[in-house]
């Protein structure tokens, strides 16, 4: 339990009379890969932004390695090691993509010339090198999906949350997408929270997978076991499985 | 950064070193009316870049910076006349005056979450109601105005800032190459990528790690305090101050116009904006006379088909258009 990166604890979280996310609980281990997934409006993207410090919980708390992050600002929480993409992405339009992600690796240095450096790395595993110098806004979805993770990791997150980063990619694409993620998860022990509909990238990254219905839980474990979920069968597999 | 903010390349570094030399022996040639223009374009100059740091990288709309010319003027004159301290001591006091407006404006909207057209009725509001007190403050002249004694002319003093046209020109061109460097050295740091993050998308910003709040404040703070200076120049230049007139709306519109026309965001879009601005004006009315034209009003009509016609087909303002056209930045991308 205390050996937990992310601990999730009873959050609870209502717009107005909507209970978007009704006392879920639970937790990511350092160096895992664990998938969030459920039907849309099932409150993925809610968790992520009470993780995320977007939205104030109403109840219930959030700690990174035991300390508590609920409350804090988004910057601090990105500062203290939460790394975001959002699902609707949120490109800098008007900066190439470059300074995209030279603004995301200001927050552990603040010298410009060794953030470019760190931020051409990046972009360079992402396969966005050679589109650096042009605005971000000229991208295509998929490139400005990628930008969205090269941000985040240009944060240095020891926690990464991506928000449906497969979700318009070609499959060859999505392939590389999820080699990538193997890979810093493997060299660097990148600890990642994906919320995906993408099942094939669902199952061939996560070692864990929780299931949101309605706001609730309703099913934790390992992936084989979650896709013979009845209640799980149910609610958001069930014409895939069929 | 990376040639997003119009860097240089060869050419137009050689452009840039002969408008410098042009300015500097500018007085030689010039007739006092040329000169008095060329001073008026260098305070708008100024006043733009300085605007342009809230709005054009921060993304954060003042329509009220003449509340910063004002205080600053009149802290500056108001000192002098009192007191007897020169403006070098009273430039301190009119920055920080400015700074503190600034400080509880920025305060205020963005504690608060005001943004966008809301803040901009905050700092609408926020001059509006200090030109009204000024109207009422008899220390300072009330309404029928502040004057500091009338300069003489026959040498330059610049230690009271009392001297010729000649003298306030180069005051202010090294002002607006001042503000120049300030707005250069401070795009190419953490804090400019900041702004720019926050003007693009505050949200996005945040997540990466952006004290959004900090940043804000701290460009309406160097905003409001490089403006300052502007109000103390204006002060000593034209030897009075009029609530009505320095507080005015009006003026406020009239900084922001530059940096608009020019090319919001960018270095050198309120220097030419400023320059294109004026210019047009002038060059309006001398075609009217030209024409034998005389209906009242007809300038202004023209002045604004003008204004329309940049926004209308140069959304970006003319600089980035004009540099691309001249092959002067190291990159042709927008701004």
């Amino acid at each position: 339990m205390n050996s937990a990166l992310l601990s999730v604890d009873a959050v609870s979280k209502r717009f107005r009379g909507l209970r978007a996310v009704a006392d879920v609980s639970f937790e990511v281990q350092p160096g895992h890969i664990v998938a969030l997934i459920g039907p849309n409006g099932a409150g993925k993207t809610t968790v992520f932004n009470l993780i995320s410090g977007t939205l104030a919980a109403d109840s219930g708390e959030v700690r990174l390695a035991g300390a508590r992050i609920t409350g804090l600002r988004p910057d601090q929480i990105c500062a203290a090691g939460v790394g975001r993409t959002f699902q609707l992405v949120k490109p800098f339009a008007g900066l190439s993509v470059l300074d995209n992600v030279v603004v995301g690796a200001l927050v552990r240095t603040p010298r410009v010339r060794e953030a470019r450096g760190k931020a051409l790395a990046i972009l360079e595993r992402l396969g966005l090198a050679d589109r650096r110098n042009v605005p971000a806004a000229t991208l295509t979805l998929p490139d400005r999906k990628r930008l969205e993770v090269a941000r985040a990791l240009a944060t240095e997150p020891r926690l990464l949350l991506l928000d449906e980063v497969m979700a318009g990619l070609r499959p060859t694409e999505t392939d590389r997408m999820i080699e990538v993620f193997r890979q810093l998860n493997a060299e660097q022990g990148l600890t990642i929270l994906l919320i995906e509909h993408v099942m094939r990238a669902v199952m061939a990254l996560s070692r864990e997978i929780h299931v949101l219905h309605h706001g609730e839980l309703i099913a934790s474990g390992a992936p084989e076991d979650i896709v013979r979920d009845p209640a799980v069968l149910e609610c958001y597999l069930g014409e895939e499985a069929a | 950064m990376s040639g997003v903010l119009g860097q240089l390349n060869r050419r137009g570094a050689a452009w840039l070193a002969l408008l410098a030399i042009a300015l500097l022996a500018l007085p030689l040639f010039a007739n006092s009316y040329v000169l008095s223009v060329a001073i008026v374009i260098l305070y708008f100059a100024y006043t733009g870049q300085a605007w342009n740091v809230m709005m054009g990288f921060c993304g954060q709309l003042s329509l009220g910076h003449a509340l910063y010319v004002g205080l600053g003027g009149y802290a500056a004159a108001a000192l002098f006349v009192h007191f007897g301290i020169g403006p070098w001591a009273g430039v301190w006091a009119a920055m920080a005056a400015c700074v503190v407006f600034g400080a509880v404006i920025g305060m205020l909207a963005f504690r608060f979450g005001i943004g966008g057209v809301y803040f901009a009725l905050l700092t609408i509001a926020f001059a509006e109601f200090t030109r009204i007190g000024f109207d009422h403050w008899e220390w300072l002249g009330a309404s029928g105005g502040f004057f500091l004694p009338v300069a003489q002319r026959q040498y330059n003093d610049l230690a009271n800032l009392r001297g010729s046209p000649e003298m306030f020109y180069y005051l202010m061109l090294a002002l607006v190459a001042a503000a120049f460097a300030l707005c250069s050295w401070l795009l190419r740091t953490r804090i400019g990528y900041y702004w720019l993050a926050i003007r693009e998308d505050p949200e996005a910003a945040q997540a990466l790690g952006v004290n959004t709040f900090r940043y804000k404040m701290l460009a309406v703070v160097i905003s409001s305090a490089m403006t300052s200076l502007a109000g103390v120049f204006f002060a000593f230049y034209y030897n009075n101050l009029f609530p009505e007139q320095v507080f005015n709306i009006g003026r406020s519109i009239e900084i922001i116009l530059g940096p608009i026309i020019g090319g919001l965001g960018t270095l050198f879009g309120p220097i030419l904006g400023a320059a294109v601005l004026a210019v047009l004006a002038d060059g309006i009315t001398e075609a009217l006379r030209y024409a034998g034209i005389e209906v009242p009003g007809v300038k202004q009509v023209f002045y604004g088909l003008c204004l329309l016609g940049v926004v209308v087909f140069l959304p970006h303002g003319i600089w980035p258009t004009l540099a691309r056209w001249l092959g002067v930045t190291a990159d042709t991308r927008r701004e």
